[in-house]
């Protein structure tokens, strides 16, 4: 395999299928055709396929148990089910001691679905792909947290929750203050603290969602790296020696990857509790 | 990889997600384990309270036992004094009647003596007079001197 198959296999595999806005009316982005980019008027089609069917078959899934939940003895389901509640429901606690109806479904819609999105970065990264190209469909990427769109639209909608339990809590000047009279507390510092503080706010919804599409990205990226491997399978020894290296490569890395996958939806809700509590409490 | 307007329909879903698990998700799940984790603590406290009772009643049938121990023994020593009175009553009883069938016999003895007396006496008048007869069978009349003879027979 040359050096520029392999190079166009990654972009390949790192190309969301897109429609956009042109002159011409909804395009298609295909191999010939790369009018979406630079075109804020686009769509990427496979994360909002992929993250609306996870997100329903989540809340499908946990409303038809929640639905059926007896108070007697559970089945497996309502275990699993209540395992997660539990869970998220023992972290919100430990965490936050406000009252809010709000924090701790936002903690497990976001742990489950972040979940089960980087979940679909365990299966082979070519078997989507290859189907929707069967089908005709040039690019598909089935890992909805490796698009900045999907991260950023979950950290901003949590930044903005921040911003509004801030004032809904402190009040306008109390969250002001909390802007511009800290750390140093004395009007000469006001400007310094504005940037400092500023600086803070902004980074969380930053550093949430840019946390996890790197990890998702880098072992989105790595599967792709492991899969070149399998290219030459069929061409020999050499080929086939790096293929089988290639397979136990990629169990390895799978293997690691469940754990990836789980902290990474765990740390997403963890700091979105946190900072939400952080929002909730009064200097 | 470039954001574009895809953050948009992410985050109406998202909202849309978290507003469907706070609805219809978290609270009938928060009901189901709330209400079982008020079910398991009741059951908790039922066996507890089972365990006192039954401390208690273990208790209460010691008590029993003890008491029943205490009666029964006492019983026992009321029969013994009972059954002491009873065969001293029954000696004494004996021995009245014993006494009061010796007073009977000695006396049907007597009367038995009396009678054999009366008899004795009788036979005796008869055998005197026939003794007297045969001494005087000549010369005394026998009619003539049956006063005399009756005199005799009354001194004896």
């Amino acid at each position: 395999m040359s050096a520029e198959s392999s190079s166009g296999y990654i972009k390949h595999h790192l190309q969301n299928l897109q429609v956009c806005s042109t002159e011409n009316g909804w395009v298609w982005n295909t191999m010939e055709n790369m009018e979406c980019k630079g075109n804020f008027w686009t769509f990427n089609i496979d994360t909002i396929f992929f993250s609306v069917f996870l997100g329903i078959l989540f809340l499908w899934l946990f409303r038809s148990v929640a639905k059926k939940a007896t108070q007697g003895v559970p089945g497996k389901w309502q275990s699993f089910v209540e395992i997660v509640y539990d869970f998220v429901d023992s972290n919100v606690k430990d965490t936050f001691h406000g009252k809010s109806n709000l924090i701790a479904p936002l903690g497990m819609a976001i742990f489950v679905w972040v979940f089960l999105m980087n979940f679909m970065d365990l299966i082979p990264v070519d078997w989507l792909p290859g189907l929707a190209g069967l089908m005709g469909i040039d690019y598909l990427k089935v890992v909805p947290t490796t698009d900045v769109n999907a991260t950023f639209a979950m950290s901003i909608s949590v930044f903005i929750l921040i911003v509004f339990f801030s004032i809904k809590i402190k009040g306008i000047g109390g969250f002001t203050k909390e802007l511009t009279l800290n750390p140093f507390n004395h009007p000469i510092a006001i400007p310094f603290n504005f940037i400092l503080e500023g600086v803070a706010l902004l980074a969380k919804p930053v550093s949430l969602s840019l946390r996890l599409f790197g990890n998702m990205y880098a072992g989105e990226l790595i599967f792709i790296l492991i899969a070149l491997m399998y290219a030459g399978t069929f061409d020999g020894f050499g080929g086939a020696s790096l293929g089988i290296f290639g397979a136990l490569l990629h169990f390895v890395w799978a293997v690691f990857h469940i754990l990836v996958i789980t902290l990474q939806a765990f740390i997403f809700m963890m700091l979105t509790i946190v900072y939400l509590s952080l929002a909730h409490e009064d200097h | 990889m470039e954001p574009n307007a895809t953050i948009i329909v992410q985050t109406i879903a998202f909202i849309a997600f978290v507003w469907f698990t706070m609805k219809f998700v978290w609270p009938l799940l928060e009901t189901a384990i709330t209400e079982r984790q008020g079910k398991i603590a009741e059951g908790l406290a039922a066996s507890e309270k089972g365990a006192h009772d039954l401390e208690l009643a273990k208790e209460k049938a010691a008590q029993i036992l003890k008491d029943a121990k205490a009666e029964a023994a006492e019983l026992i020593d009321q029969a013994k004094k009972r059954h002491s009175e009873v065969v001293e009553t029954a000696k004494d009883d004996a021995r009245s009647e014993a006494e009061k069938i010796k007073k009977g016999a000695q006396a049907e003895i007597e009367q038995e003596v009396n009678r054999a007396r009366e008899h004795l006496r009788a036979q005796l008048a008869t055998l005197a007079v026939a003794g007297a007869e045969k001494i005087l069978e000549r010369n005394i009349d026998a009619a003539a001197q049956n006063d005399i003879v009756e005199k005799l027979v009354a001194e004896l």
